[in-house]
């Protein structure tokens, strides 16, 4: 055990805890103010609901014994041998408490990420008891394939900080949602405009804070690899927010802050793979790249007609792709991309998206069917008139 | 009594209020309101989704003076509301029965 990287990852651990809030109030900004205490709740309660059931049963399926490459073993439930030391622990520098506790964050932002899609029309109780069957039933698979020594760590898929087991995953779940939740009330006729652009911005910047410990820790140590994630992650996000500022200046006409904001968002998450495997210069790259596309990628729903409504399969779903594949390519750091000639890696990285939204759009599918016909999912048309605040809360967001 | 109802654009506040205070009003309301006439809206982007707005804030000043004063209220309001682009607003002019002032129980024109 290292005291050094301990001390480091836990402080990470408490960064990444912090990005959920972040969250929170990156979309309860861009919701209509009638909606915007339902909406912070649905990423802030995932700090409870998450939590535990990460340490109850989450953490064992992640990182418990390998079971035919698919899913983990029964070892670690209730934390059963995840003690202050690193016996067992993935780790062998790290307490196992330490390392389960900073992948625990990981695994209460990711379902929180989704909720982007069906804002404004979720019914509370169905919503927890799917978020908690998609934790247990696609993250932790996800997580174990990836992370936990299955099948796409083992074919040789690269993914630094959760490009498919946090951002691809929940971006195809938030498309499968947002079909079957069907559109808000009023989609095409009243404009939805956000009611706190300022609580946006600051809620991406707590993600962009947040983010460092996302990714150079997960570095699992406080070494220089660390170091060149933590840069990776500043100069991709920088060069996103840029590039996507300028893609609406040429195509829509003005800069928008709301468009810096979500470009530097869409930097973190397509970086997030590539963070420990490319240098500053080609993250530098990488993040121009991410801004301009996934700002092609929230037009996707206009052409395609779903109401994805705070554009999670356009930020999170198409960044994180575009980063899986990109690390392929511009891996040089403790791995051979394409441009070091290794071909093959992009085909491996190639295979792990088809496989991540195949496997997460149809888990998420089964889970949305079993729950909205036996809970309910959507909320009434009446609800949805009132707001979801009043109608799932009983409480409302402001008193003016 | 009448009673002059100017919807205006919001920054014209200050110049209105000036102008009606220069030739003794004495008292005024204002309240925020929005609307739309000949001016219409604007367009707002957001992440590439363009949405019309269609009511447009403006400034609402409610005066209430004596009959022979109206005119020259008007008139005064008028000028100093214009720029002389669509979107400048109304005026509203109607008649008004009674006045109480609360305090003293006043009524009719010492009560303005």
């Amino acid at each position: 055990m290292n005291p050094v990287d301990n001390a480091f990852i836990l402080i990470c651990a408490a960064l990444v805890m912090f990005m959920t809030p972040g969250l929170a109030l990156f979309y309860g900004g861009l919701v209509r103010s009638k909606n915007v205490l339902a909406t912070i709740m649905q990423s802030f309660i995932m700090l409870g609901l998450m939590s535990v059931l990460w340490a109850v049963v989450g953490y064992s399926l992640s990182f418990g014994s390998d079971i035919g490459g698919l899913i983990g073993g029964l070892d670690f439930v209730f934390l059963k041998g995840v003690g202050m030391d690193a016996v067992n622990s993935p780790a062998d520098n790290l307490p196992h408490l330490t390392f389960m506790i900073f992948q625990c964050m990981f695994a209460v932002i990711t379902p929180a990420l989704i909720t982007g899609a069906f804002a404004e029309r979720m019914k509370f109780a169905g919503f927890m008891v799917f978020s908690a069957l998609w934790l247990i039933l696609v993250y932790a698979p996800m997580c174990h394939w990836v992370w936990g020594g299955g099948w796409m760590g083992q074919m040789g898929a690269l993914d630094f900080a959760g490009g498919a087991v946090v951002h691809m995953s929940s971006g195809a779940a938030a498309l499968c949602c947002a079909i079957l939740i069907g559109k808000r009330k009023g989609h095409g006729s009243t404009a939805f405009i956000p009611h706190n652009l300022p609580m946006t911005i600051l809620g991406a910047a707590i993600l962009w804070f947040g983010w460092f410990g996302f990714n150079a820790g997960s570095a699992l140590a406080a070494d220089g690899n660390a170091a060149n994630a933590f840069v990776t992650t500043h100069m991709a996000t920088a060069a996103a927010a840029l590039s996507w500022i300028v893609a609406e200046w040429l195509h829509g006409g003005k800069p928008t802050t709301l468009g810096a904001a979500s470009g530097a968002v869409a930097g973190l998450v397509a970086i997030t793979p590539a963070a420990g495997f490319v240098t500053p210069m080609w993250a530098i790259a990488l993040g121009l790249g991410a801004g301009v596309i996934c700002y092609g990628g929230i037009m996707l729903k206009n052409k395609l007609g779903y109401d994805d409504a705070l554009d999670v399969v356009g930020i999170h779903g198409v960044g994180g792709t575009y980063g899986a594949l990109m690390t392929g390519v511009l891996a040089t750091v403790n791995a051979e991309g394409l441009i070091l000639g290794n071909g093959h890696q992009l085909w491996v990285q190639f295979v792990s998206v088809v496989a991540t939204w195949a496997f997460c759009f149809a888990m998420t599918f089964v889970i949305f069917k079993v729950v909205d016909s036996t809970i309910g999912l959507k909320a009434g048309p009446e609800e949805e008139d009132k707001g979801m605040d009043i109608a799932e809360h009983s409480e409302t967001g402001y008193q003016w | 009594m009448k009673k002059i109802e100017i919807i205006t654009r919001t920054f014209k506040l200050d110049d209105v209020k000036t102008a009606l205070a220069g030739i003794g009003v004495k008292g005024m309301t204002v309240s925020e309101v929005k609307g739309f006439g000949r001016q219409g809206g604007h367009k707002e982007v957001y992440r590439g989704a363009e949405y019309q707005v269609d009511f447009v804030p403006k400034i609402k000043i409610d005066v209430v003076v004596e009959d022979d004063f109206a005119a020259e209220v008007v008139e005064a309001a008028r000028k100093a509301a214009r720029t002389g682009e669509v979107g400048d607003g109304k005026i509203f002019v109607s008649p008004v029965d009674e006045v109480v002032r609360i305090r003293t129980g006043e009524t009719g024109e010492d009560a303005i």
